[in-house]
């Protein structure tokens, strides 16, 4: 005879699900309200979704550490913490930016904000569980989400680019369900503590390997997709063009960070198993990622085109550390990104800031080179903070981006791996000529003329957001040590 | 003032900001004065410093990212004192003798900004400060050179920095590497180059390795034989105030480098290197001079002549005695006033006649007589001529490589006699003869500004010349200090007996 299962409300431990609860009921929210009175201006919807990710980031600074909760599935050890700081901080910085001066069609909708609450709930199931499916749910949640919202662009690049990461994404949903498919079959488990556990015992028996490695290669490519890892990179550029300049950035960011995380829990996993081909082709894909993005980088002729080619290349820079396998190259991920975040994303609002609703540059591209022809001329203060960008972007001391990749490239020599160091000091190198290029653009060549303003868009609300980007850009050695510091105290505290 | 250095560093890089407030119209005189107001905090420092001790004096140190062992930590010592003095000398010198019309502004912000890496460089004793004004110092330069420059300045202004920014983050793995092997030894982080110089050596092949990566660094920036390529084109595109700094202080970084890291660091490694090292520096000395006789361009003569020279500082630094390095630094100084005031001179006729080509002079003496005799005082101090400022370090080091390699120190010397070649065949093409070319007849002499941005550096080319003692004691105090904690901490007994202390040397004699 079954037995009713009897659970308490102290046992379902309902504070760790606090942080996605407050976006979603947020989200639901911003609908009702909707509902009751139409036609509210989208700076009323801004603020709100800014309350209410305050609220979010007010739970996630309560959550205890190393806690579990709702039937032991979401665990909130610190790289769930710090992962979703980092998500919280980026769609704070991101969602102002929907302030432009100009109007567009995508901020007018309640839906934006709704569904961009949504995604944030999404995200944070993602890096704030071990279980399997509850990753899948988070993934599938936030990817869903954030198809409508390229799609909102109203544009037909981003029908184009929505319909392509879609695809994408379902492949990848495809190829992640396979894997956790065949990791049950090896294991009878999908919570990934249990996992470990089952596979450290039988690591010994014959044939279980050839499961244990189609299982991971299968969960690779999944993660390949989301992290736009080479050779599964190639949505990227056009996804990123079609969508609006910031959430363009956006998604250079929080989707990673988020699938960062998860990649940290499954492949750490394999690596501290002592499964050395994962490493391996975790690794190869890895410096694949950084170098060919940045040939490819090389040659783009429109700067979004080329900042998410250099953003696929930043990606691969960072997984290389997860490669490693060590605790500094794991804090080195998050101190990368938490850096990383303001720089891309102020560079993107720049973008963001210039754009005009027709391309009056260039028939192909919204921002192609030419348009920020002598920019010092027309706008000093424009070039200059975009420059900025860009140098910190090229690892250019003192500005934030050199920290990470300084602390990234450390935790590779500290690994024995001087050669990646090497590799990507190149690459670095490499990097520097394509963010070069458009300061040369901007600095030393005459304004093309004939068409009127650069900076079309530009507002109080996003010259805010980029004042606090380049705050936190040039600002960044002020505060690199109490980064590091919780960084490393929070991964090394949930065992990585 | 105990912190001296760090008003040295940040003073500029203040004004430099405030800069933007001031109008146009009177940009060049703040950058005049805040230049001069610079030079004066930078002879305070030399008044003050003990030049009987031959240690790190006015050190600070401010704590960034302990967790990481990165420090705000800087110091001076004889060997960096007179380069921060030469850096505060030329950038004032340099924009008093400026003659650029189009946003003078930019460009004097540009230059203090440029001031504070080129201090920072010099002062930093924490491997990543120093790292971050390092790479810091590419940015100014790059808009120098691209912004003002001649017809090829964006080739050029990114060829010099993708070419310095590749060398230089091989170079941080090598630092990274360092800072590893620190931690595994020490078990705390640190970058401080005073703990690094405590630290006990680990096997050979790693120090040659680590050589290896500090000198892909430093060689390109010197700029070392086969990765001098950059340097012509920055020099030929470079507007003269780019030229004048990077001649005089920028080149002088990366040789700079080689004595306060490659030597002290990899005592076992720079002795195995002596020979490839005097090498690489005898083709760059015999070859360079051989192409700047080939040059038809007035600027490119001086340009590979800096290239040359820079090989004779590289010989004496790793002549691993007290008058090689000493002579070598010695150098530094006087090629960094000679060749900033020749570069300067070059800008000066290309101001008046929009040429460089010394087709188009000859005769200029007589229609131009300041000119021609301050440029043949510089001239004649590039060559070497005794009892100028030329001839000190290029002895010293002849001297002190003669303990290495008789034949190589002999082959050294030659490229004097080159160097009065290709020297004196372009001041008889320039400034002897009748004129033949009649645009040249009415040309004005050198005016007050001009003739007053040179003379200092005539008195600097004649005084240090007679009498180099002021500059050239502490620097010796400096560098025996160093020799003998060189010897001190080599482990191979090869290496104890090439490097000779200073008292070794005077016992051997």
């Amino acid at each position: 005879m079954l037995t009713p299962v009897s659970v308490t409300l102290q046992e379902l431990n309902l504070i760790t699900l606090a942080p996605m609860l407050i976006a979603v009921i947020g989200g639901l929210m911003i609908i009702t309200i909707d509902l009751i009175k139409d036609n509210l201006h989208k700076s009323f919807y801004v603020m709100m979704t800014l309350l209410i990710l305050f609220i979010d980031f007010g739970a996630t600074l309560g959550l205890t550490l190393n806690d579990r909760g709702f039937f032991d599935v979401l665990f909130v050890d610190g790289i769930a913490i710090i992962s979703q700081f980092l998500i919280l901080v980026a769609s704070m910085l991101f969602i102002p930016l929907a302030l432009t001066s100009k109007r567009f069609h995508e901020f007018s909708y309640p839906e934006f904000f709704a569904l961009f609450l949504f995604m944030i709930a999404g995200f944070q199931f993602m890096v704030a569980t071990d279980n399997l499916i509850l990753i899948f749910v988070g993934l599938e949640t936030a990817s869903l989400a954030l198809y409508v919202l390229i799609a909102m662009h109203n544009r037909s690049n981003s029908y184009e680019a929505a319909v392509k990461y879609f695809t994408m994404g379902a492949l990848a949903a495809g190829f992640f369900a396979m894997g956790s498919a065949l990791i049950y079959a090896t294991t009878g488990s999908i919570e990934l503590y249990a996992v470990q556990e089952i596979l450290g015992n039988r690591l010994d028996e014959t044939g279980l390997m050839i499961a244990i490695l189609g299982g991971s290669v299968l969960l690779l490519i999944a993660f390949a997709f989301k992290l736009s890892l080479f050779p599964f990179h190639t949505w990227a550029p056009d996804v990123y063009e079609g969508a609006s300049a910031p959430l363009a950035g956006y998604m250079s960011i929080v989707p990673k960070v988020a699938a960062f995380v998860v990649a940290l829990r499954i492949f750490g996993m394999y690596i501290e198993l002592g499964i050395e081909p994962v490493r391996i082709i975790v690794l190869v894909l890895a410096v694949f990622t950084m170098t060919l993005a940045n040939i490819m980088a090389l040659v783009q002729e429109d700067v979004k085109r080329m900042l998410a080619y250099s953003s696929i290349s930043h990606a691969g820079f960072v997984m290389a550390a997860l490669a490693l396998g060590t605790t500094k190259g794991n804090a080195s991920i998050f101190l990368y990104y938490a850096l990383f975040m303001f720089t891309n994303l102020g560079a993107f609002a720049m973008l963001w800031i210039s754009r005009h609703k027709k391309r009056a540059y260039h028939q192909r591209f919204d921002h192609p080179y030419e348009k920020f022809a002598g920019l010092i001329k027309i706008m000093p203060m424009g070039a200059v903070v975009m420059a900025l960008f860009m140098l910190s972007l090229a690892g250019v001391p003192p500005f934030s981006v050199f920290w990470g990749k300084l602390y990234v490239m450390s935790s590779a020599v500290d690994a024995g791996y001087v050669w990646l160091a090497i590799l990507m000091g190149l690459n670095s190198a490499i990097a520097a000529y394509y963010y070069l290029k458009l300061i040369v653009y901007m600095f030393l060549k005459e304004p093309t003329g004939n068409v009127n303003v650069v900076y079309y868009n530009l507002s109080r609300p996003l010259m805010v957001m980029i004042g606090i980007a380049v705050l936190a850009t040039v600002a960044s050695v002020f505060f690199a040590q109490p980064l590091l510091s919780y960084i490393t105290y929070m991964v090394s505290a949930s065992g990585f | 003032m105990d912190n001296i250095l760090s008003i040295l560093i940040f003073f500029p890089a203040i004004a430099g900001l405030l800069g933007f407030i001031v109008h146009k119209q009177s940009a060049r005189a703040y950058g005049i004065s805040v230049a001069a107001i610079e030079f004066l905090l930078s002879l305070w420092l030399w008044i003050s410093f003990d030049s009987t001790n031959g240690a790190m004096q006015f050190v600070e140190l401010i704590p960034i990212i302990p967790d990481f062992g990165i420090n705000y930590y800087v110091g001076v010592d004889g060997i960096s004192l007179f380069l921060v003095v030469l850096t505060t000398l030329m950038t004032l010198i340099g924009i008093v003798s400026m003659s650029i019309k189009s946003e003078v502004k930019n460009m004097v912000v540009t230059l203090l900004f440029l001031e504070m890496t080129m201090v920072g460089v010099f002062v930093a004793l924490d491997v990543i400060v120093f790292y971050l004004f390092w790479e810091l110092s590419l940015v100014p330069m790059l808009y120098i050179i691209g912004a003002w420059g001649g017809p090829l300045r964006v080739y050029a202004s990114i060829k010099f920095f993708l070419y310095t920014f590749a060398g230089s983050l091989i170079m941080l793995v090598g630092i990274l590497f360092m800072a590893y092997e620190y931690h595994s030894e020490m078990q705390v982080w640190s970058f401080a180059l005073t703990d690094w110089y405590q630290m006990g050596w680990f096997g050979l092949d790693k120090q040659l390795w680590l050589f290896g990566a500090f000198f892909i660094g430093f060689a390109i920036k010197v700029p070392m034989f086969p990765f001098h390529t950059w340097l012509p084109y920055a020099h030929g595109q470079a507007p003269t105030i780019g030229s004048v700094i990077l001649a005089a202080v920028l080149l002088k970084m990366g040789t700079y480098g080689f004595v306060r890291f490659s030597l002290p660091l990899f005592p076992d490694a720079s002795v195995m290197m002596i020979m490839p090292i005097a090498i690489l520096s005898l083709i760059m000395i015999i070859y360079t001079a051989m192409v700047a006789y080939a040059q038809e361009d007035i600027k490119q003569v001086i340009a590979y002549s800096s290239i040359s020279h820079m090989g004779i500082i590289m010989l004496g630094i790793f002549a691993m005695n007290s008058h090689g390095i000493s002579g070598a630094i010695f150098q530094m100084i006087a090629h960094g006033i000679v060749s900033g005031a020749l570069f300067m001179l070059v800008g000066m006729i290309y101001d008046r006649r929009h040429t460089k080509l010394m087709s188009e002079f000859g005769g200029l003496a007589s229609v131009m007589p300041k000119f021609a005799l301050i440029f043949g005082v510089m001239l004649m101090a590039s060559v070497g001529l005794p009892l100028t400022i030329g001839f000190v370090g290029e002895f010293l080091v002849l001297l002190g490589f003669y303990k290495i390699s008789p034949i190589i120190t002999i082959l050294a010397g030659t490229s004097i006699i080159v160097g009065a070649v290709y020297m004196l065949s372009l001041y008889k093409k320039t400034f002897f003869g009748p004129i033949t070319n009649d645009a040249n007849k009415s040309l004005k002499d050198l005016d007050s500004r001009e003739t007053w941005s040179l003379i200092p550096l005539v008195i600097i080319v004649a005084w240090l010349g007679i009498y180099p003692k002021p500059v050239l004691g502490p620097i010796d105090t400096s560098v025996s200090a160093m020799l003998e904690f060189m010897e001190e901490k080599a482990s191979m007994q090869n290496t104890k007996d090439m490097i000779l202390t200073t008292q070794q040397a005077k016992e051997g004699n």
